[in-house]
């Protein structure tokens, strides 16, 4: 098959989905945040200096044996066990055999046809509160590769590089790779549901604690399958897998790239190739990968060096008993709790701030308070800074801190902006601002009444409302008073000397 | 190269000549020193290990380090301090399959010249912690792939019966070493009987310990599912005393078996007594019949009326699924081999050849193709294409159903028999170069050895006598259920006892070219 002369163009998306119908699939391989590697003793924090957390088993020097990690298999029994799978009682190891620098032993070790955790669901959430399941084929566990650095040439790519080196600190590290099966009748808000999916999982994920979830470092990689049926054939078309999708919105935006490209190339009459694609974050489009000349074939066959993996019925209900309150878990008790509409709750949760009013709440604040620092100041904040709202250098304990200064009195709300603007600017925990900045509460009430008075006699016709009873007047004075002591009095006890002096 | 040459001093051989459990007694009474037991076996080695002449059992020999250990065990005993093991002082001989911090690991290839692991061996580490002083690395088939030494990158080892044969293999350096008094204790492993077959052709004895009784944390890999590693010696009793310093849990291999090693010292000096009354010795049909050198049939039949005579009652046994063990064996060995080996591609270590490569990939096949001898690129290809997809139920699916069977059939033959015997090897050790061309005769060699492997049962070879046609040495395989150890001891213990009393002392004292001259 030649191939076409000129590169088909993109199809405009109404009509991508007037005419097909997409078929969505995504694998995502979450690397486990373990102490130790999948089958040696090394650690495995991101940023280390090359090639210094390895040792003969990660670097996989002759004669050196792999052990399996029992955290990281605790990990993927709790990741299957959320996602609501079924907990394989038996399953081997296998071999994924192929040749690649960055492969210690030119071969992986992973779960190839007895994966730990199959047939499980996940429900999604879209932006307009419809659910969508998506559903899992399985869940298995693997080790990581090392990682090559380019060096020379245009592109950073292998091609035209003059040399390359590489960093194995990454070699071995324990991967759980998250296969949904295909996600049919998405119709034109695939790529949203590609990103919801994600987002969820994310989600999911972090609330058990077993990754640290980071797209941006790594920890988290998403790879998209599309394909297109004409629209009702229920003929599944070619699929492509794009890769180095490295962001939550580049989810989407891969997907819908596809959509459009792949109906280019059907409504060109040409046949979508499969192959890999790779995402382009700058232009938001997809490349084809690597063309390789030979078809792979990987030799599996069970790894001899390790024996199976047979989590007991019992060791898996231990582990169910860890799981700890699950996203979709939390929103439906916050929701009745926090007693909030369904599209209130979707704002929060759109705005990556439930959890974190969550965990603010559980560290004691009263959740209407919590609510109000995030969805407003702090997101403000975060927007302003370009980051999300769960990267802000404050922790939902610090914010409940700040709250508590606040209700006992300590602070008023415009110092507390200022004691939260000293913790993201790294100054220390809220109690260690104030005391740096002095931003202490003016309580001493002679002074405070001085101001009051002088500012009832400013105001005398204020006054007279507030004495024949019209008690919200009472606010121009307060806001005097606030205005004369900088901010710095407390405004409900200024308030209060208002309603006292008034009638004095 | 004349047999002048295979003598030493007179102290020395004399020191050379005795037990591993005799040197230890002197040792650890204090009536020689650990150094001089290492330095007449340094001596020794001197003398006879020629690599183009003499026996060439070692590829790489450590004095400082050897001297070194020894002299440790010396001034701690001097120091009043128990022996660290029942062997402390007791120089070996390590096959070059096991890692070694402080010396090369080479494996017999190209691929790895030169290569200095940095750790050491589970066993490795066991042997320096009991205090046996390790005098080099011993030659073998390249990558423990080979039944002869011959493929050994190295140049061949020599059989000390007859320099112009070969000593067996893969493990035939470790052999070799025992059987030219260059060593009393050594280190084999066995994939399909590298142990068992070079013991039988060197006169020596060798054991197959169960399937991950020993660690093979350290052991340059083979086929993972089948490798072994095991004490080799002269004696019944040596053997024994190693193989208790080297089994043993080992957490860095999750095929390791958590239970406590079998008490083979004791079962072999009982054994020793010569009472075998009550014990049934199968007869292993399959494995008595055709194909087998009218010496080795006559020393097997010898070996089963001496065992007879001490009261054993022989039975015969049939296990129908051996003969499928050989094709069996030779698609599970190279489909591990071919992935076992890939790890040696020149990014990391060993061997690297570039000649203007301008890819990764190039430099990983050219390499590899200067590094591999012809049977490991045989094995790697036949490995490879057992595997490939569309292929796998075929060649790889089925061998592991034979295997299974295999296990049944020893299972059934263990309902019947406390252990099994047969000939260790086929025959007597052959000339050099008679069987280097012919992959399939040399496989030939392993027919009797290859289903204990499959199984993961244990095995052992014990000298049964010399072939009245060529006047070399034959073995008697005895096969145990899996941590039948003990047993298999006792049993080969009371053989060479008798056996012994027979001849009127071991058979290893007649080895040619190496009387000495007092």
């Amino acid at each position: 098959m030649s191939a076409p002369a000129s590169t088909p163009g993109l199809v405009d998306y109404d009509e991508v989905v007037e005419r097909f119908d997409p078929v969505l699939g995504i694998e995502v391989h979450v690397e486990l945040n373990t102490n130790t590697k999948m089958f040696c003793g090394c650690p495995t924090d991101f940023g280390a200096e090359p090639n210094t957390q390895v040792c003969p088993v990660c670097l996989g020097l002759p004669g050196a044996l792999p052990v399996v990690n029992r955290a990281a298999v605790e990990s993927a029994i709790r990741i299957g066990l959320a996602l609501n799978c079924s907990i394989a009682p038996w399953g081997r190891f296998a071999r994924k055999n192929y040749f690649y620098p960055d492969m210690p032993k030119n071969f992986q070790t992973s779960q190839y046809d007895e994966p730990i955790a199959v047939n499980g669901w996940l429900d999604v959430e879209l932006d307009d509160g419809e659910v969508v399941r998506v559903e899992i084929e399985r869940a298995h566990m693997e080790e990581d590769t090392g990682k090559s650095l380019h060096v020379g040439g245009a592109t950073g790519r292998i091609h035209g590089a003059e040399y390359s080196l590489l960093d194995y600190n990454r070699a071995g590290v324990p991967l759980i790779e998250i296969v949904t099966k295909m996600i049919p009748g998405t119709r034109e808000r695939a790529p949203e549901v590609a990103r919801a999916y994600v987002t969820a999982l994310r989600d999911l994920l972090r609330s058990l604690g077993v990754s640290d979830v980071r797209m941006d470092q790594g920890s988290m990689r998403a790879d998209v399958n599309l394909s297109l049926s004409p629209r009702d054939s229920g003929v599944l078309g070619t699929r492509t897998e794009t890769k180095n999708v490295n962001s939550l919105r580049s989810v989407e935006r891969a997907v819908r790239y596809e959509m459009t490209r792949q109906a280019g190339v059907l409504l060109d009459g040409g046949p979508v190739v499969q192959e890999t694609r790779h995402f382009e974050e700058a232009s938001g489009t997809t490349r084809p990968g690597r063309r390789k000349e030979t078809a792979e074939d990987y030799r599996y066959f069970p790894e001899p060096d390790l024996v199976p993996i047979a989590p007991s019925q019992e060791w898996v209900e231990e582990l169910r008993g860890t799981l700890p309150e699950l996203p979709w878990e939390r929103r439906k008790r916050v929701k009745a709790e926090w007693d909030l509409s369904d599209e209130e709750l979707r704002d929060l949760v759109n705005a990556g701030a439930l959890d974190l009013i969550a965990a603010t709440v559980a560290e004691g604040a009263p959740s209407g308070e919590a609510r109000s620092w995030w969805v407003s100041y702090l997101a403000q904040q975060a927007n302003t800074r370009g980051v999300e709202l769960a990267a802000l250098p404050i922790s939902p304990a610090d914010v409940a801190r700040v709250i508590e200064l606040v209700a006992s009195g300590e602070l008023t709300n415009k110092l507390a902006r200022q004691v939260v603007d000293g913790v993201l600017a790294g100054e220390g925990a809220p109690d260690d601002v104030v005391k740096a900045r002095g931003l202490a509460v003016v309580s001493d009430d002679g002074a405070l009444i001085t101001a009051v008075d002088e500012a009832l006699a400013g105001q005398p016709d204020v006054a007279q409302k507030i004495r024949d009873g019209k008690v919200q007047a009472a606010g121009a004075i307060v806001g005097a008073v606030m205005k004369a002591t900088k901010g710095q009095a407390d405004a409900k006890r200024v308030r209060e000397l208002v309603l006292e002096r008034v009638n004095a | 190269m004349s047999s002048d040459a295979l003598t030493g001093s007179s102290m020395n051989s004399e020191l050379t000549r005795l037990t591993a459990a005799e040197l230890a007694q002197k040792i650890h009474s204090r009536e020689v020193s650990a150094v001089e037991v290492t330095q007449a076996h340094l001596d020794r080695i001197a003398a006879v290990d020629d690599r183009d002449e003499g026996v060439h059992a070692f590829l790489h020999v450590d004095a400082s380090a050897a001297l070194s250990a020894a002299a440790l065990v010396d001034e701690s005993l001097d120091a009043g301090t128990a022996p660290a093991s029942p062997l402390a002082g007791v120089p070996l001989a390590l096959k070059d399959v096991l890692t070694t911090s402080d010396m090369p690991t080479t494996v017999g290839s190209k691929i790895l010249e030169g290569w200095r692991p940095p750790y050491d061996a589970t066993v490795t580490a066991r042997l320096r912690a009991a205090g046996i002083p390790i005098l080099g690395k011993t030659n073998m088939d390249e990558f423990a792939m080979g039944s002869s030494t011959e493929y050994s990158a190295y140049g061949v080892t020599r059989n000390p019966w007859d320099l112009r044969r070969i000593p067996g293999g893969s493990g035939g350096g470790s052999a070799a070493a025992l059987a030219a008094f260059e060593a009393p204790l050594a280190i084999g492993t066995d994939t399909g009987g590298s142990i068992r077959q070079p013991a039988a052709m060197t006169g020596t004895v060798g054991v197959k310990p169960t399937y991950g009784a020993v660690s093979r944390f350290g052991l340059v890999a083979c086929a993972s599912s089948l490798d072994q590693a095991g004490p080799c010696a002269r004696t019944v009793l040596d053997t024994a005393l190693l193989h208790e310093v080297i089994a043993g849990h080992d957490p860095m291999d999750s095929t390791s078996i958590d239970a406590p090693v079998p008490d083979v010292v004791e079962a072999a000096r009982r054994g020793a007594s010569g009472d075998l009354r009550g014990l049934r010795v199968g007869v292993v049909r399959e494995l008595s019949g055709e194909g087998y050198q009218p010496g080795v049939r006559s020393t097997f039949e010898a070996a089963l009326r001496q065992l007879e005579a001490l009261g054993a009652e022989l039975v015969e046994v049939s296990t129908p699924h051996f003969r499928y063990a050989l094709a069996a064996y030779y698609l599970i060995l190279p489909s591990e081999v071919s992935s076992n080996l890939a790890r040696f591609d020149a990014m990391r270590y060993g061997l690297r050849v570039e000649n203007g490569a301008t890819s990764a990939e190039e430099v990983m096949a050219l390499t590899r193709e200067a590094g591999f001898g012809p049977e490991v690129k045989r094995r790697i290809i036949l490995g490879t294409y057992a595997l490939s997809s569309g292929y796998y139920d075929a060649y790889y699916g089925q061998a592991q159903k034979v295997r299974t069977l295999i296990s049944r059939d020893f299972a059934a033959a263990f309902e019947q028999a406390d252990v099994l015997v047969s000939p260790t090897a086929p025959t007597t050790a052959f000339p050099i170069g008679d069987k280097v061309d012919d992959p399939l005769a040399m496989y030939l060699n392993d027919l009797a050895t290859i289903p204990t492997n499959l199984a993961g049962t244990t095995a052992m070879s014990v000298p049964s006598g010399l072939a009245p046609e060529d006047g070399l040495p034959t073995g008697l395989q005895i096969m145990a259920p899996a941590l039948g150890e003990a047993v298999m001891y006792r049993v080969a213990a009371a053989y060479e006892a008798a056996r012994d009393a027979e001849d009127g002392g071991p058979l290893i004292q007649r080895v040619p070219g190496l009387e000495v001259s007092a």
